[in-house]
């Protein structure tokens, strides 16, 4: 395991350790199975292209739960996170890396705000306004 | 097709959900989470957790049980196909893990158009059987093209 934060050194303006995942066809298939999201956009090229979309695309879940890694491996207790949400701003097909980079924003005592973002290859953000309350 | 706005406020009956060890360790491994706490029993407990615990995004598969009773509800017109995430927010009164069992209640929380787009927010309230808050789960999503045509003086 990652060694964890020291909760007595944390400041705003740290950064996280970036996560960086590459997304295969096969990741979209094994998270619909797991999740339970069998929205067909996101395994049939077919039916993505017939509502308007280039052909697959990742789930937003599967960007949201990589950049989730990134701040539990960071805090290193999933029960620190009290709070978690982002905006899905851009889609991410197969064959692309997305990486999650965040920072702390806030410490407030125990409760700390982190702000968090996932980008693809061309710095596009996939995931936007990140943001993860925690009590460390 | 629009959606149904009026079905704003409307909550649906609550689905059940047992949390297994080995679906926590199936969506750990679809979401390349590697960390043993999610995976081995002994791990979990070295670092505090009673048992397995969730990773924090797990939440939206009792989310996804409840939408489905929601979004299965003719009245609201949705179509799943022309459906994108928008956004989404947990917020964590205590974590899941294995051996849980929970209630996952979903509720139209918002619906709105959006320019040729609609935007409708689902909100699962996660509990235990006895009651106690687990989750509350909101997913915001994005009905691609469904917006009626906008009147002039509306």
């Amino acid at each position: 395991m990652s060694p964890h934060v020291d909760l007595t050194r944390v400041r705003p303006g740290d950064t996280l350790p970036e996560v960086a995942e590459t997304i295969e066809r096969l990741d979209l298939i094994r998270y619909a199975g797991a999740s339970g999201d069998f929205n067909p956009i996101h395994w049939s090229d077919e039916i993505a292209r017939a509502v308007g979309l280039p052909g697959v695309i990742a789930h937003g879940m599967y960007s949201m739960a990589v950049a989730a890694r990134m701040v539990t491996g960071w805090a290193g207790d999933p029960a620190a996170v009290k709070r978690l949400k982002v905006r899905f701003s851009a889609m991410i097909e197969p064959g692309q890396t997305l990486t999650a980079k965040g920072e702390v924003a806030e410490v407030d005592g125990s409760r700390v705000l982190v702000r968090f973002h996932a980008e693809d290859e061309k710095g596009e953000k996939v995931l936007n306004k990140g943001e993860a309350e925690l009590e460390l | 097709m629009a959606l149904n706005q009026a079905l704003v406020g409307k909550s649906y009956p609550a689905v059940r959900y047992e949390v297994g060890r080995e679906k926590l360790r199936e969506f750990a491994v679809a979401i390349g989470e590697t960390d043993p706490i999610y995976h081995d029993e002994a791990a979990a407990r070295a670092a505090g957790h009673p048992d397995l615990p969730a990773v924090p995004t797990f939440a939206v598969v009792l989310s996804l049980r409840a939408g489905q009773v929601v979004y299965g509800d003719p009245e609201l017109g949705l179509d799943y196909s022309r459906v994108v995430h928008g956004e989404q927010e947990f917020v964590h009164h205590r974590p899941i893990r294995a051996g849980d069992r929970l209630l996952a209640a979903g509720k139209v929380a918002a619906a709105s158009a959006k320019g040729p787009h609609e935007l409708l927010t689902l909100e699962t309230e996660i509990t235990t059987e006895a009651g106690e808050p687990v989750c509350t789960v909101r997913a915001t999503l994005l009905s691609r093209g469904t917006a009626p045509p906008r009147r002039s003086g509306t």
